[in-house]
């Protein structure tokens, strides 16, 4: 799949690269001992180390340590035994230290590889360059009072993974893919929370564009971008602003932009003259960070399963089909959720896994994700539980409740939150098998009816559903349909 | 009675235990004596109150029997280190009004074995001078004068030293990254000790060259800085640079027994232009080391004259990026520039804030950490001073410790170098090698020049074995039999 | 090996963030110039396969454990503040 920005002198092609932020899921901060939750009181989560008080010193948190070397080996990457903090030299007001400690020349994590699904089977893999730690800066508000900026510090040293992409991405579908898999990942081995509205994952966006063949074009960099759909339309907004650029005569300049969704555009964020140097050097209150082959091999082992393998497992042992396997691993919730629901309708249905494997997908993916959108609401605050889900899903199995009824079960249970058994004791859906009070039925139907009888026997085969249906209106959806069909037959045939 | 503020620190420590005095009338002479030491401007916050409550707590120690070495010893404190609600600005118009609410893990060691707080002492701002001529709070004066002239007492530890030569303190913080204590204590008959990078906390101390900086006592004899030394060194978790290793029992290494100890007398020392006096009595250290039954042994530290102008790289390319956080924002001075923006007022006041040797570092940091001169400048003096570390090494495979002079000259006149900032620079020549290499080292009190001004000899150890170097610098001090003090002019 | 003239010393002094009026640059880059051409000497040093030093203590970075030791002292950290409101430090209005 291309991405072709259109113009006027021909079509160009985009190159991308994303850097994103990630905020490592800790207690306390990287370098100090206050928390991390989001939302305080500003100030509140603020030590003299993160406020930059005279003569504070860093101590290095060991769980943002470990969490880094998890996501490296989530995406096969490189670990680096020895890697080195640097400052980098800037001043601005929410950054108390005038130094970000980060990691600039000896990074934890070195080359590893996100591999994107892009539909009807075709994969494309995206290079990751580096995972480097850093420190997260404060907050500044702008619009509080008519001359003061106000600064928060509680996000002040918060620990952030900064996941480097390589120039790989060619469309903005694909950036958006990219995204989506790294938070994936991250949800499924918990090293990030992934809430991009809480600002616990950003985007940098590197944008360029060139004509086929050429070598890159100068890139600009997109800051801060807080959702995924806001990767994508900046992309193509900033895409479209250097080709127009281009082709009017003009440079792309190498610069750092806002993208403004109100607006649909891009706009400079610092001028040329105020190009930064960050002056990185090694901080000398840190000595290199080092770890030793069973750290690593500690960290590794408690690697859940991930996305890709999940995935794999689900096609090839549970006989899902390609898209569905992809769809329920998309999300780690979801994943849960359905492995859960399969676990607990194996035991109660005491049926193979594989052969009820589609039906508890399909339930999930159709039923329940239909009422949950249509609610509003995620897998996170589903009203029926996966264990409900799997006495309903059982309840069809065993033949107590036909297919039909259990859509009308799993409403009552999606509105009021009863269990499955429940819902059919009260509403008396229990399915009717008994063979003679079925028989009676049909013996009555037919006689009632002798002129579609004939016209059957005539040899209108398809009028069998009308006598089918007259069963089921007779016996209020009840008859069990396996039972009504075999009995059925022989008497209009006799 | 005595003068009590002529007592060392170890024979106020056997009186007190004694109940010969008690801490509150060794701390009354002592803020007494501090009220009449203003002439020479070293202290710049005094504080009676809290030395008269931690006094009398002392005395309640004593009386328990839970008292230390340092239990109502009255001793002055550098403004370097940040004591919690009391003035702490290291000497900078930048930490304008700045009270921490914290205090440094070396000082609270101190408070915590019973010491007593005078004040704060003088300093040059940020460390960042040889003569205390560049505190915001104008210049100390050296209590040693040439004639009837004025001399500096080195620096940037001249508060701490003048205070403590002038009998206006028992001993003194102070802080060394390039030669802070071992110089100026040269310059001022007392004894100066650096210990081993890592030794003492750095937690709570303002930062100048964190890669450098050390904390360490002044004191009037070696004994009494061991004893100092013991209650400020020690493992800090809240430092990931100090080192958790046992401190010994420094003043039990006050053996004065050398013999057979090997003395390494480093070729590269003998300066051009070295006055005459220095290298004679460099010749007699070596003497009486060798009647103390040492072995002296030449060596080679070839890289020698390469520390200082490595110095000059390291030290403010760190303090450039160190000295960030005084930016107008969260404590200290705020300059504010009618209608500016936010650069503005950093601008503004860090303009106002910093003096103008502080400047002039900050911005030959910036200048060689900056895009394209890194690797010129700072990587290579960072690969210099792994060389300059190497010679050390392989010297202390030979020797046990090594004796030089402690500083090119003795005590000079206001104003005689600080216009030109590489005269000045040179003042630590002796000092800053082996605060490249981390090593521990002293200044000992060892003769008078020809105007009656003190000189010192340095003593430098291995890594983490300052026990050697007090040692040696006690035989030093024994031999010597420096006794002479400056003559009280001040009150 | 570098020469500074006042530009550069202009560029300095904004990257430290320290206003020097038009009438010093050129005194202070005769300073500047001074040390930097004195600190140069370290050209004459070999040092090919020397590695740079980082630390002279010869021990591994000491790790913490993950947990809230501190903060929720807003009242000391705001103290010293030349200006603060709503809990908040207040700095002149950036716009971005
Ligand atoms: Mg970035
Ligand atoms: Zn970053």
């Amino acid at each position: 799949m291309t991405y072709i920005v259109h113009g006027a002198t021909g079509d160009f092609e985009i190159v991308v690269g994303l850097e994103i932020h990630a905020q490592v899921s800790s207690n306390s901060k990287l370098f100090s001992g206050s928390a991390t939750a989001f939302g305080a009181d500003p100030n509140t989560q603020v030590s003299l180390v993160d406020a930059a008080m005279p003569g504070m010193l860093p101590t290095i948190n060991a769980e943002c340590v470990r969490q880094a070397v998890r996501t490296g080996l989530a995406i096969g990457a490189v670990i680096n035994k020895r890697s080195v903090f640097d400052r980098k030299n800037y001043f601005y007001a929410d950054l108390p230290q005038g130094y970000q400690i980060s990691q600039f020349k000896d990074p934890i994590v070195g080359p590893g590889v996100v591999t994107l699904d892009m539909g009807d089977g075709v994969t494309k893999d995206i290079g990751v360059e580096r995972i480097h730690l850093e420190q997260d800066a404060g907050k500044s508000m702008h619009d509080q009072h008519p001359q003061y900026t106000y600064v928060d510090l509680n996000r002040s040293g918060v620990a952030l993974m900064e996941i480097v992409s390589d120039p790989d991405i060619r469309t903005p579908e694909e950036a958006a893919a990219y995204v989506t898999k790294v938070r994936s990942i991250l949800r499924y081995i918990g090293s990030c929370d992934g809430n991009m509205d809480q600002g616990s994952m950003r985007a940098d966006v590197n944008v360029s564009v060139r004509r086929a063949g050429e070598p890159y074009g100068t890139r600009c960099e997109i800051k801060n971008l807080n959702s995924i759909k806001f990767v994508r339309q900046s992309i193509e907004v900033e895409a479209r602003r250097q080709v127009d650029l281009i082709e009017d005569g003009g440079t792309v300049v190498q610069e750092t932009r806002l993208f403004d969704p109100v607006k649909g555009e891009t706009r400079s964020l610092r001028s040329k003259e105020d190009a930064q140097d960050y002056r990185y050097f090694p901080d000398p209150d840190l000595l290199p960070l080092e770890f030793d082959d069973a750290f690593i091999e500690a960290a590794r082992a408690t690697l859940p399963e991930l996305p890709d393998a999940k995935r794999t497992r689900f096609v090839e042992e549970l006989g899902l089909s390609d898209y569905t396997a992809g769809v329920l691993v998309a999300e780690k919730a979801q994943a849960d959720f359905y492995e859960v629901l399969l676990d607990a309708l194996v035991t109660a249905s005491k049926k193979d896994m594989a052969s009820v494997a589609s039906k508890a997908a399909n339930w999930l993916t159709g039923d329940l994700y239909g009422a949950l959108n249509k609610a509003g609401k995620s897998i996170a605050d589903t009203p029926v539980s996966a264990g409900q889900g799997a006495e309903l899903l059982a309840l069809i199995e065993d033949g107590t409740i036909s297919g039909r009824i259990a859509k009308e079960v799993f409403e009552v249970m999606f509105e009021t939150g009863k269990g499955a058994g429940v819902v059919v004791e009260e509403k008396g859906l229990k399915q009717v098998s008994d063979t003679g009070e079925i028989e009676a039925i049909i013996d009555g139907i037919i006689e009632a009816n002798p002129n579609q009888l004939a016209q059957y026997r005539g040899g209108k085969d398809k009028l069998i559903g009308f006598f089918v249906g007259q069963v089921m209106k007779a016996t209020g959806g009840k008859a069990n349909p396996g039972v009504v069909n075999k009995l059925l037959k022989p008497k209009l045939d006799a | 009675m005595t003068d009590l503020t002529k007592l060392k620190i170890a024979e106020a420590r056997d009186m007190l235990a004694n109940g010969d005095i008690t801490a509150r009338e060794l701390t009354k002479a002592h803020i007494a004596a501090v009220d009449g030491f203003d002439a020479l401007n070293a202290y710049i916050a005094k504080t009676p109150e809290i030395a008269l409550k931690q006094a009398d707590a002392a005395d309640a120690r004593i009386k328990a029997g839970t008292a230390t070495g340092m239990t109502g010893i009255p001793i002055g404190v550098k403004d370097l280190y940040c004591t919690k609600g009391v003035h702490t600005q290291a000497c900078s118009h930048i930490l304008d009004g700045f009270k921490p609410e914290y205090e440094s893990t070396v000082t609270q060691n101190l408070w915590d074995d019973g010491a007593v707080m005078l004040g704060k002492l003088n300093m040059d701002e940020f460390a960042m001078g040889s003569s205390n001529e560049t505190s915001f709070y104008g210049p100390v004066k050296n209590p040693w004068r040439k004639g009837e002239i004025d001399t500096v007492p080195g620096g940037s530890s001249g508060g701490s030293v003048s205070s403590v030569a002038g009998f206006a303190a028992m001993g003194a913080t102070a802080s060394d990254t390039g030669g802070s204590i071992r110089q100026p204590a040269s310059f001022t008959g007392t004894f100066g000790f650096k210990p081993t990078y890592g030794r003492c906390s750095r937690y709570g101390m303002v930062a100048f060259a964190s890669s450098l900086d050390q904390a360490g006592p002044i004191t009037r004899s070696v004994r009494d800085g061991a004893i100092m030394m013991q209650s400020m060194a020690g493992f800090d978790p809240k430092d990931t640079t100090s080192v958790d290793i046992a401190v010994p029992d420094f003043e039990a290494a006050l053996t004065g027994d050398i013999r057979g100890m090997k003395i390494g007398i480093p070729k590269e020392y003998h300066m051009d232009g070295m006055p005459e006096e220095i290298e004679a009595l460099w010749q007699k250290g070596i003497a009486w080391l060798k009647d103390a039954g040492a072995e002296i042994v030449n060596i080679s530290l070839p890289h020698t004259k390469y520390a200082l102008p490595t110095y000059y790289i390291v030290a403010p390319a760190e303090a450039s990026s160190n000295l960030g956080r005084y930016d107008g924002v969260k404590y200290g001075l705020r300059e504010t520039v009618q209608g500016g923006s936010l650069p503005d007022m950093y601008e503004a006041t860090r303009a106002a804030g910093f003096g103008e040797e502080v400047k002039r570092r900050i911005m030959i940091g910036t200048y060689v950490l900056s895009a394209g001169y890194y690797d010129a400048y700072y990587l290579k003096a960072q690969k210099v001073r792994q060389l300059i570390a190497n010679d050390f090494k392989a010297a202390f495979e030979k020797v046990d410790a090594i004796l030089t002079p402690t500083a090119p000259s003795a005590a000079f006149a206001f104003g005689e170098k600080s216009d030109d900032p590489l005269a000045m620079y040179l003042n630590d020549v002796f000092t800053v090698p082996a605060s490249l290499a981390g090593l521990p080292g002293s200044s000992v009190p060892a003769g008078l020049d020809k105007d009656g001004l003190p000189l010192g000899l340095q003593v430098l150890g291995k890594a983490w074995d300052e026990e050697t170097v007090f040692k040696v610098s006690a035989v030093l001090e024994e031999a010597a039999g420096f006794i002479a003090e400056p003559k009280i002019w001040w009150r | 090996m570098s020469h500074i003239d006042k530009a550069t010393v202009a560029k300095i002094a904004r990257l430290s963030r320290i206003k020097i009026e038009d009438d010093k640059l050129e005194p202070l880059a005769g300073e500047l110039n001074n040390i930097l051409g004195w600190v140069e000497q370290l050209e004459e040093v070999n040092t090919d396969n020397v590695l740079p030093m980082a630390s002279v203590v010869d021990v591994k970075l000491r790790w913490r454990t993950d947990e809230v030791t501190d903060g929720g002292k807003r009242d000391s950290v705001l103290k010293n503040s030349p200006n603060h409101e709503y809990g908040f430090f207040a700095v002149p209005k950036v716009i971005e």
